[in-house]
């Protein structure tokens, strides 16, 4: 009754091309965004905000990233913790050798040259596909964290390899609380969010799909694979790298390559299998859903007091028992559920 | 299908709301100290015997009146040794029960994720035995606490301890000694203090690394046999130890040459190892053996059934008694901090720093506590947040670690503490901080 389309007419092309055609959705989209940028920063402590809000925020953003390559141009990769770490270990770069560099441009820069490394690791994909492309991003992975650990220079000579990220200011304000972390992180994630799904409406997100569902097609309909493969590559690694930098000026404070290791690669792809492969929303609620599903399990086995061993081990169990029963019952993800329940609601109360 | 949704969701509202009437229980004159522990992932053996140790000591506190008449509280989070969670872990606990007056993560990368949150929050971190070994320089990292022995100094003990096996430090010169190591920020910390030294004494130092987590080594000690080194140090954690064992024995290399770092020298590392590990030396900050303080974790806990540990046999294991330690230090800087600001009242974290950096732990009060030669005596200050420096050497004989040193080692200390004066000073510059005592 509530979310119907009844007597919300398009008269123009622009008014049929919205991202949300639905005034309901663009009203809830709006509200979440007003609620997110005025209410939380009053109202949540800084525990959600530090120890929640921003994680969720970041790993939303490098999940989008992997749901650029592969939930829409079709590239299985495992090298996402990598393009993170080229990220942050970029910007640091910058920082550290360019004085009076500005933080954004710096966070632009390390996204610049984790899209290079994605585009030299993504030559592989004009050969092959699947799991073996996925094998050769592996390489990815261990030759950048190899790469950190080796070379003095990109971790600035620190004697562990460890680096500690420059204060983040931008035009002399100093964000270093947690209000402040979080509505930098917000806009940023924000913005790209926006930028990415009216890429993927464009026609390179559909040069994307077409090669994703069937690249030999798109080639003879005159896409250029190459081209298409690659700016897959690149757009994707962008995202990554900024998510990754981030991750390490707004989350972590210091980090070392090891932070960056095949775990996380891992955990941001389940994010987006959770989520929903091939959809925007899924990145965000894949992230909520790893982010958030461990803290509320541990939170919930202390409630019950159980023992420490007994409640860590417990949590993984019912952690992976989730994952199985979401994927059973829905394998295309949370996206889908919410799709569904968007259906549904359509019709409420008056279903065929 | 539907039950088991609905199921699913009773389950969750009812936990929910558990949680919440839980964290209304208000307490108070109670000592609150932080632990993101981990107790599951690849290094939960060390992380269930260290977390266990402390609970146990604050237990037995707990259990003779607190200290002064001020129980001790804790509250621990799953961090799975993961940064990510466990800066995640320090956020949520920091603020229950009033605030944290310590914390302690027991993991390098959480620690150094919440290196600089300890500082704005005024919340003091221990390290004990890992994590910066600049940090013992108080004026620049008023709030963290490498206590007893950090890397560096581990370091700097090793070679005193092979010069001297091998007939005096001169004897070193042209002698080979191999630096196998966790390719990770944990492996190459020792490694200004191997090169200073290799430089000062003339020994050629071999780094080889690992690439985590290690369990595959043939090819470096393929190396290592052709090198022919009279020494190795094993620099490895988790499951790396004991595949360098095996190896060492399957290539023929003696595992008396081998030197484990402390991390590499418990009975996790070496029971798995089997026979292999026979002769096997590792250091250590802790004296292998029995100390009464075990015997009344044994009789006053374990009896009734309130021991943290699941298996009674590992009481007074490497970790365990790591545990012990670091509860038996943290009790005294909380019984110090006491003396100054009002006994038998909580103090805040403020005055904690000021009681960790006072401690001085000597033989009267290791006896007291009875622990007496089981840590090295600690006395710190604001220059000197390490407040000891000095280890043991424990071999294995197939069936427990015994001490082979009978006094405690402790290296070049003029070097380690130039080393750290140069590194903090860096970090000083970088995070433009003045170095300064704290009153």
């Amino acid at each position: 009754m509530i979310y119907r389309e009844a007597g919300q007419f398009k008269t123009s092309y622009q008014a049929d091309n919205q991202i949300f055609p639905i005034r309901q959705d663009r009203l809830a989209l709006t509200a979440t965004l007003l609620a997110a940028v005025f209410l939380l920063p009053y109202f949540a402590t800084p525990y959600i905000l530090s120890a929640i809000m921003i994680p969720f925020l970041i790993f939303a953003l490098a999940a989008l990233g992997l749901n650029i390559l592969t939930g829409y141009a079709g590239q299985l990769s495992l090298g996402t913790a990598a393009f993170m770490a080229v990220g942050a270990f970029a910007s640091y770069n910058f920082m550290a050798r360019l004085p009076g560099l500005p933080l954004l441009v710096s966070f632009i820069l390390g996204g610049l040259c984790a899209a290079m490394v994605g585009i030299a690791f993504g030559l592989p994909s004009l050969r092959i596909r699947g799991f073996y492309l996925a094998a050769s991003t592996l390489a990815t992975q261990f030759f950048v964290v190899w790469c950190l650990t080796k070379i003095p220079y990109l971790t600035n000579y620190s004697s562990s390899g460890v680096i500690t990220v420059q204060k983040m200011t931008i035009l002399g304000y100093q964000f270093d609380t947690p209000q402040s972390k979080y509505i930098l992180v917000l806009a940023i994630v924000a913005v790209m969010a926006l930028l990415a799904k009216n890429m993927i409406r464009s026609n390179v997100g559909r040069s994307w799909m077409a090669v994703r569902d069937m690249d030999m097609a798109a080639e003879v309909i005159g896409f250029r694979l190459m081209r298409t493969k690659l700016l897959a590559f690149a757009v994707s690694s962008f995202y990554c790298g900024v998510a990754g930098a981030l991750y390490a000026y707004a989350y972590l404070g210091t980090v070392e390559p090891e932070a960056y290791n095949l775990d996380l690669s891992f955990r941001i792809l389940f994010m987006i299998i959770i989520g929903g492969v091939g959809s925007i929303l899924g990145s965000f609620l894949g992230a909520a859903f790893i982010v958030l599903l461990p803290v509320f399990l541990n939170i919930v086995a202390h409630g019950l007091s159980l023992p420490t061993s007994v409640a860590s081990n417990l949590e993984l169990m019912v952690f992976g028992a989730l994952i199985i029963f979401f994927l059973i019952v829905e394998p295309h993800g949370l996206a889908r559920l919410w799709q569904i329940a968007k259906e549904k609601l359509r019709l409420w109360p008056f279903p065929h | 299908m539907k039950h088991i949704k609905s199921l699913m969701l009773a389950t969750a509202i009812a936990s929910a709301a558990l949680t919440i009437a839980g964290s209304a229980q208000a307490q108070a004159k109670e000592q609150y100290i932080a632990l993101p522990s981990y107790r599951v992932g690849p290094y939960a053996a060390g992380g269930s015997g260290f977390y266990g140790g402390i609970i146990d000591y604050f237990n037995l506190v707990n259990q003779a009146g607190g200290v002064n008449g001020v129980k001790i509280s804790w509250e621990e989070c799953e961090t799975e040794y993961n940064p990510s969670r466990g800066v995640e872990c320090y956020e949520r606990l920091k603020t229950k029960q009033g605030g944290a007056t310590l914390v302690e993560t027991l993991s390098t990368g959480v620690a150094y994720g919440i290196l600089d949150r300890v500082a704005q929050d005024k919340i003091p971190m221990t390290m004990i035995g890992y994590g910066r070994s600049d940090a013992a320089n108080g004026k620049v990292f008023p709030y963290v606490y490498p206590l007893i022995s950090s890397y560096w100094s581990q370091a700097a003990a090793m070679i005193k301890y092979l010069g001297d096996k091998d007939g005096g430090m001169d004897k070193l010169k042209g002698k080979k000694i191999v630096h196998l190591y966790h390719d990770s920020a944990f492996g190459k910390e020792p490694l200004p203090v191997l090169e200073a030294l290799s430089k000062q004494y003339g020994f050629e130092l071999i780094k080889i690394p690992v690439a985590p987590p290690g369990s595959e080594q043939q090819s470096q000690w393929l190396q290592i046999r052709q090198a022919k080194p009279d020494h190795v140090i094993l620099w490895g954690w988790g499951v790396m130890n004991s595949v360098a064992i095996k190896t060492a024995q399957r290539n023929g290399f003696p595992r008396d040459k081998m030197l484990g770092v402390w991390w590499a020298g418990s009975e996790e590392d070496t029971i798995p190892s089997g026979d292999a590990a026979k002769g096997y030396t590792a250091m250590s900050f802790n004296t292998p053996g029995n100390y009464p303080v075990l015997d009344d974790i044994r009789k006053k806990l374990y009896a009734s059934g309130k021991g943290n540990l699941a298996d009674q046999a590992r009481i007074g294991s490497v970790y365990h008694m790591r545990g012990v330690t670091a509860g038996i230090l943290w009790v005294e800087a909380i019984r110090v901090a006491q003396e100054k600001f009002g006994k038998g009242k909580p103090i805040t974290g403020e005055q904690m720093r000021w009681g960790l950096e006072n401690l001085n732990v000597d033989d009267a009060r290791q006896k007291a506590v009875g622990a007496l030669g089981m840590f090295p005596t600690v006395k710190t200050s604001c220059d000197d947040h390490e407040g000891s420096g000095a280890v043991k050497v424990q071999q294995w004989d197939g069936k427990k670690w015994t001490a082979i040193t009978p006094k405690w080692i402790v290296g070049d200390k003029a070097l380690v503490r130039k080393l750290v004066e140069e590194s903090s000073a860096k970090y000083a510059e970088e995070k433009k901080i003045t170095p300064a005592c704290m009153k």
